[in-house]
């Protein structure tokens, strides 16, 4: 018999939560969370259910984990208790697409590709590259976006109203329908990359964008003369790149270029499979068929001047958002690097020093116009090579790029910069802190605190153990 | 008009002050003389008036540091302001505490181009900002009718928007660092400046959060490429609801135009009026539409908003190119509130959003009450593509029960707002002037929840307190009532209201 960590058996947890929600199993071991076994998993089918399960869960003391479909359930620290899986799956309706008022709002557990389904079929969307599997509710609990992070944002730029069942079981909502709107506290930012750890989400409105009728890809590589790095890239003082001939700083040129012009560019993505190797630039262009035609036409001659001849498509190429939080991670580790996109050559040049110096070989891409990076490791790399990688990273990131001293102390300059390990595999994370400095962590902690005083909700899955 | 004054023992707790106050901020960044204060005692608000009993003028961040943990330990209360020109009264002084005013940080500290990032200090004004990133090909997106005066840390108190954030967005979605001082006195920054900061996102619960959870003191903010090409379009018609129904034309054809604004017949004759802006004679509504992006797409726009405008039943279109035909076309829109203190003693800005689905049934409901109201008339002036409505309520404040009856005309239309699934305020901010409405819309658990978030930065509840939240030590809460004369920014010309 499965015991829950509150020291209930699984059967009588099962009982107390079949009072409130007829959905309830004892969990199996493909229910773990992170490697921790759960002792039941509750499938509310309506709001009142998933409301009854909170406050049954809260009178018990139980410790809860929401789960969506569970594409990202690996993801962040293991929960150092959990009693009950709350699976959101049987709350999938598109509850209202307003499609004249370019809104919808959703029940946490439909999928992303339903959803898109749904909108593409008055001509919309919802401009996340989420995976087609995963819930809305996971999204927005993860912060995942993908390469259109460049100008729609990440899931908060687009959630307009949320609803949430807190862990004291009472529901709460906060914004509304209408895209503006500035009443009250926006407890949805807050809800949005939060892992769990506040409440369960329980339905979600998003602002809409039509489908453009048009895109295009602009792609082109940028080969480097064979110099390596320069050592001291680590330390961020390379203000001049003293080897021009390196790919870094020609795929820098291109990014800055291609994300400052006016030809608005809905992404501006980078792929280098190896450190140190050739970095394919592509930037993703979205609009009516002749303005987009033209756009192409103009970014190529952007990239084209940097990185050799630049291609146009109407197709991703087969790198597009592969190597990103929205792809499968397997038993590997997912790095997320984030800075100033100033600051990409001295990233690219950091990574590819920490990678050598560590021993590793990871493959880096991601949305450098928006300055955010991933560097991807195989779950064959030695658990202690990849957290010595990490480390030198994050040294790299709290000094400011152009030798502007950069801190995380408070009040201090800001730290611009930040390499968070997203999924990792026990040893990786028994080896490197995943989170690194975090800067407000009290503040974050004064807020765990007040919307769950007990820490039954997803404990110890975030930043500083919260 | 309401007016508070200070209890005699809360005045002296800020009398005690002065000393710490003088050496943290230097001696002429104080100030206690009475007349001085009175300048103080509202702001864009100008129906709420407190005069604070100490006005604070620090110019670095520690000592806005130093100010806070001097009033924490005082258990004074504190306000920050910036340039005073908020419509809800976020930034409204405590006549028994202390107004942080940060006019004196305004320096811009750094423009990033690549990074399209800028890092500026609170005081700093909205478009001052722009003009500083002009050079560098960028812009900075959010524009409050305000922003020749109002300030970049009011910006992200209020969260404020403007009439393009139809399509570039809001403060907060253009605010990616904050350096604030927490009530406790203590710095600390929300948000690394990347947009990817780990953990929380406490930048985005403080920004909007109308000054209840701490003091900004630097921001950085995304800087956006300048458009390549600026279109306006203004679109004459008969009638509201013709002009509505190019409204949603437009957008069903998957066209999202950076502004698409709205008068009715009222206030397109108060802007005549006023700035002889020559609109099409008899118009009945009058629509414009701004597109910007890359030429090619903003061409192929305009020629498909063209033929949805005419399609629409338009009497009259005309299309400006250059920047000064474009302002031509606004200046009939920025003038409009101006505009109709001239035609009417007295009025009240109302800031109510719809879906935009709704809006010709509640424009039609609007006029109906405003004619089963005697003595009071509205005129339609609004955001039309994000549904976010500005009426205006005239009416004779010297004639008996006018201004009571006014008041009534305001919260109905905040009640339809709230009956169509909208809200009471869609950039203006809550304040003191909307908090009695915030139970019509939000339900007690809601109300709780987002308070659960100030306790969490703002537990002794120092930091802004009467904001917001309706608490039952304010009272006397009234819409905004603007009399016939202008906002002092506005009559000197530093400022426009639209």
């Amino acid at each position: 018999m499965r015991q829950g960590t509150s020291g209930m058996k699984a059967d009588e947890i099962s009982e107390l939560i079949a009072g409130a929600c007829p959905g309830v199993t004892e969990a199996g071991p493909a229910d773990a969370v992170a490697g921790v076994a759960s002792a039941c998993v509750a499938f509310p089918a309506t709001l009142e259910e998933a409301a009854a399960v909170m406050r049954a869960a809260a009178q018990a003391g139980l410790a809860v984990v929401p789960r969506g479909a569970g594409t990202r359930l690996s993801w962040d620290a293991p929960p150092r208790r959990c009693d009950l899986v709350v699976d959101m799956t049987r709350m999938d309706r598109v509850i209202e697409h307003a499609a004249g008022d370019l809104v919808v709002r959703v029940q946490a557990g439909v999928t992303m590709g339903r959803l898109a389904a749904a909108l593409g079929a008055a001509g919309q969307r919802l401009s996340l590259d989420a995976p087609a599997s995963s819930t809305a509710g996971g999204v927005i609990a993860t912060g995942t976006a993908g390469p259109l992070r460049l100008r729609y944002g990440t899931p908060r730029d687009l959630l307009i109203g949320i609803t949430v069942i807190r862990a004291d079981g009472r529901v709460a909502r906060s914004g509304g329908k209408v895209v503006k709107n500035v009443a009250g506290y926006d407890i949805g930012k807050l809800f949005a990359g939060s892992a769990g750890t506040l409440g369960l989400i329980a339905d979600a409105t998003f602002r809409l964008h039509p489908v453009p009728p048009a895109r295009a890809f602009v792609t082109c590589t940028c080969t480097g003369d064979g110099h390596a790095a320069p050592a001291g890239a680590l330390a961020y003082v390379t203000r001049q790149d003293a080897r021009p001939g390196r790919a870094a700083g020609k795929v820098a040129q291109a990014v800055t270029e291609a994300a400052c012009s006016a030809l608005v560019p809905s992404a501006v993505e980078i792929d280098q499979p190896v450190p140190g190797g050739p970095v394919r630039v592509g930037v993703l262009l979205e609009g009516t068929q002749r303005g987009v035609a033209e756009r192409a036409d103009r970014m190529a001659g952007v990239l084209g001047t940097v990185g050799g001849g630049a291609e146009v498509g109407e197709d991703p190429p087969e790198w597009w958002g592969k190597c990103g939080e929205t792809t499968e991670v397997g038993d590997g580790t997912l790095v997320r690097v984030a800075f100033w996109a100033a600051a990409l050559r001295q990233v690219l040049d950091a990574i590819e020093v920490a990678a050598a110096g560590a021993g590793v070989k990871p493959a880096v891409g991601g949305s450098a116009g928006a300055g955010v990076l991933y560097a991807r490791l195989g779950g064959d790399a030695e658990p202690a090579a990849v957290a010595r990688f990490v480390t030198a990273l994050r040294g790299a990131m709290r000094s400011g790029p152009g030798g502007t001293p950069g801190t995380d102390t408070p009040g201090g300059a800001v730290t611009r910069g930040s390499a968070v390990v997203l999924a990792a595999p026990p040893a990786v994370r028994a080896a490197v802190d995943p989170w690194g400095p975090v800067p407000a962590i009290g503040l974050m902690r004064a807020v765990k605190d007040q919307f769950d005083p007990e820490h039954r909700m997803a404990p110890g899955r975030f930043a500083g153990g919260i | 008009m309401t007016q508070t004054a200070a209890s005699a023992p809360a005045e002296s707790a800020c009398a005690a002050l002065v000393p710490a106050m003088t050496r943290i901020c230097g001696p002429d960044g104080v100030i206690t003389d009475p007349a001085e204060l009175r300048t103080y005692e509202c702001d864009g608000l100008t129906s709420h008036r407190t005069a604070p009993a100490l006005v604070v003028l620090p110019a670095t961040a520690g000592q806005v540091a130093a100010v806070v943990r001097e009033c924490a330990a005082a258990g004074v209360p504190f306000v920050a302001r910036g340039s005073g020109t908020g419509l809800s009264g976020g930034a409204m002084p405590r006549a028994d505490g202390v107004l942080i005013v940060t006019s004196r940080m305004r320096a811009i500290i750094e423009i990033d181009r690549a990074s399209r990032r800028a890092i500026v200090e609170p005081g700093v004004t909205n478009l001052s900002v722009s003009k500083a990133a002009e050079p560098f090909g960028l812009f900075y997106a959010p524009d409050p009718s305000s922003q020749v005066i109002c300030s970049v840390g009011g910006n992200v108190a209020e969260n404020s928007g403007g009439a393009h954030c139809l399509k570039h967005g809001f403060t907060v979605n253009h605010v990616t660092g904050l350096e604030i001082v927490t009530p406790a006195g203590e710095l600390t920054w929300l948000g690394d400046g990347t947009g990817a900061s780990p953990g929380y996102d406490l930048l985005g619960a403080f920004t909007g959060s109308e000054g209840t959870l701490g003091v900004v003191t630097k921001i950085v903010v995304k800087l956006t490429p300048l458009p390549e090409a600026v279109t306006t379009l203004l679109a004459a018609y008969a009638t509201m609801s013709e002009g509505g129904a190019a409204v949603s034309s437009i957008i069903s054809h998957g066209i999202l135009p950076a502004a698409i604004e709205m008068m009715d017949a009222l206030s397109i004759e108060a802007a005549e009026a006023a700035v002889h802006c020559r609109y099409p004679e008899g118009a009945g509504a009058v629509l414009i539409v701004e597109l910007d992006g890359p030429s090619p797409e903003v061409e192929a726009e305009t020629a498909v908003v063209r033929e949805l405008c005419e399609a629409a039943g338009a009497t009259e279109i005309r299309t400006a190119a250059g920047a000064a035909e474009r302002a031509v076309i606004w200046a009939g829109r920025k003038s409009a509130f101006a505009a109709v203190g001239r035609i009417s003693p007295a009025y009240i800005v109302q800031d109510g959003v719809v879906p935009r689905t709704a809006l010709p049934a509640v424009l039609g409901k609007i006029a109906e009450l405003s004619a089963a109201t005697p003595g009071v008339r509205v005129a339609n002036v609004f955001h039309a593509g994000d549904g976010n409505l500005h009426p205006l309520v005239l009416y004779d404040d010297s004639s008996p029960g006018a201004t009571e009856a006014a008041e009534e005309v305001s919260g109905r239309i905040l009640d339809l707002c709230i009956e169509h699934g909208g809200s009471i305020t869609g950039e203006h901010g809550v304040g003191v002037d909307k908090s009695k409405y915030m139970p019509r819309m939000f339900a007690d658990d809601d109300l709780d929840t987002m308070q659960m978030v100030r306790c969490a930065f703002n537990p002794a509840n120092l930091c802004n307190p009467g904001k917001v939240f309706p608490t039952p030590r304010l009272c006397g809460e009234v819409p905004g009532v603007h009399r016939g004369a202008p906002h002092p920014a506005v009559a000197s010309g530093e400022a426009e209201l639209f």
